[in-house]
């Protein structure tokens, strides 16, 4: 059975921009309880890649060295974030300065627009995806299910979209499947990543079911008891959920329908 | 002269004739050879371009390094 779902996965490649990825699992590195756990789980995880961040280094520290040693050691490629901005200045430098230590044109452009749920400001993010774009990066914004953002952020150069779930580390899972429906529906050629705020396996399932792309995931790995059962768990979970998505589900009907035939029902009345 | 590096003032000793660029704050802060990144003022000051960009006095010079993200 692990043999036939592989083939499944390696037939069909996750596409971001113009590398093709061979797991449809996104995982972050922030949190784990030590190095030697967040290495274990990204390859529990099977990720496709990975998911870095900047932070200000004190003269001599040499801490990022050693954490992007670790990463460079890991084989997947790494997606660099903005997060913690909240200007569109402040993210179009952090942008640069990424693409210079990481040597990647990827960016997950985050632009925070409020503080208690992190929901994205998607005024400032259109904007700065604009610049970045037309500065030869490869944007994957983190946005809301929101249909016209998302139009907008295509417009702006976007080829990959990353709407939220739930807020950030909540572990909500999908807080507006209604949304995210329209979404896909409304974008059927765009790779639809989601982002942010999954708890548990059958979330992401439920994600790859409605026919997104691949799902990213940090806290809830990171932070379960056992983290390497948990990645695991959660590739087993976008494997069986884009299996599920491209074996055609039925439609949810109101009423029953009977899954026995009756023709040729003994009547023993 | 003074500046802010990582939101922190710091004095820097040097010849008052030779105006520092980022390259020079940054061997005698002892970065050394430290994979990191640059900001001055909020601008990104690529490595290739430390050597020829001035710092002045009161100057915010960002220092950055990869870190865990999600």
């Amino acid at each position: 059975m692990p043999a036939d779902t592989r083939t499944v996965q390696t037939a069909d490649p996750l596409r971001l921009y113009e590398r093709e990825l061979p797991s449809r699992l996104l995982l972050g590195t922030s949190r784990y309880p030590s190095p030697a756990i967040l290495e274990h789980s990204v390859r529990a995880a099977d990720a496709a890649a990975v998911t870095v961040a900047l932070r200000r280094e004190a003269a001599g520290e040499r801490a990022g060295q050693g954490f992007w040693s670790l990463v460079r050691s890991f084989g997947v490629p790494v997606l660099p974030n903005t997060a913690g901005c909240h200007t569109v200045r402040e993210a179009v430098t952090t942008a640069h300065m990424a693409r210079e230590l990481f040597e990647t044109r990827w960016i997950k452009l985050e632009v925070i627009g409020e503080e208690d749920t992190l929901q994205p400001d998607v005024f400032g993010l259109v904007e700065a995806a604009g610049l970045l774009a037309q500065e030869d990066f490869q944007v994957l914004p983190y946005c809301t299910e929101d249909l016209v953002v998302a139009e907008r952020l295509i417009q702006a150069g976007c080829r990959v979209l990353m709407p939220w779930a739930a807020p950030i580390g909540s572990g909500r899972g999908l807080n507006n499947v209604f949304g995210l429906r329209a979404l896909r529906a409304h974008f059927p050629d765009v790779p639809l990543i989601v982002d942010a705020g999954l708890g548990t396996p059958s979330h992401a399932a439920a994600a790859m079911e409605l026919g997104f792309d691949a799902v990213l995931i940090n806290t809830a790995v990171a932070q379960a008891r056992d983290p390497v059962s948990m990645a695991h768990a959660f590739a087993q979970a976008v494997q069986a959920g884009r299996a599920a998505y491209l074996a055609g589900p039925i439609p949810v009907r109101e009423m029953a329908q009977p899954s026995t035939p009756v023709i040729g029902k003994a009547f023993l009345g | 002269m003074k500046i802010r590096l990582n939101g922190v003032w710091r004095e820097l000793n040097g010849a008052a004739h030779a105006e520092p660029t980022v390259a020079s704050v940054l061997d005698q802060l002892g970065y050394g050879h430290s994979l990191v990144a640059t900001a001055l003022n909020g601008e990104f000051v690529p490595a290739r371009a430390r050597g020829g960009v001035s710092v002045r006095d009161g100057d915010r010079l960002e220092v950055l390094a990869p870190m865990q993200g999600g």
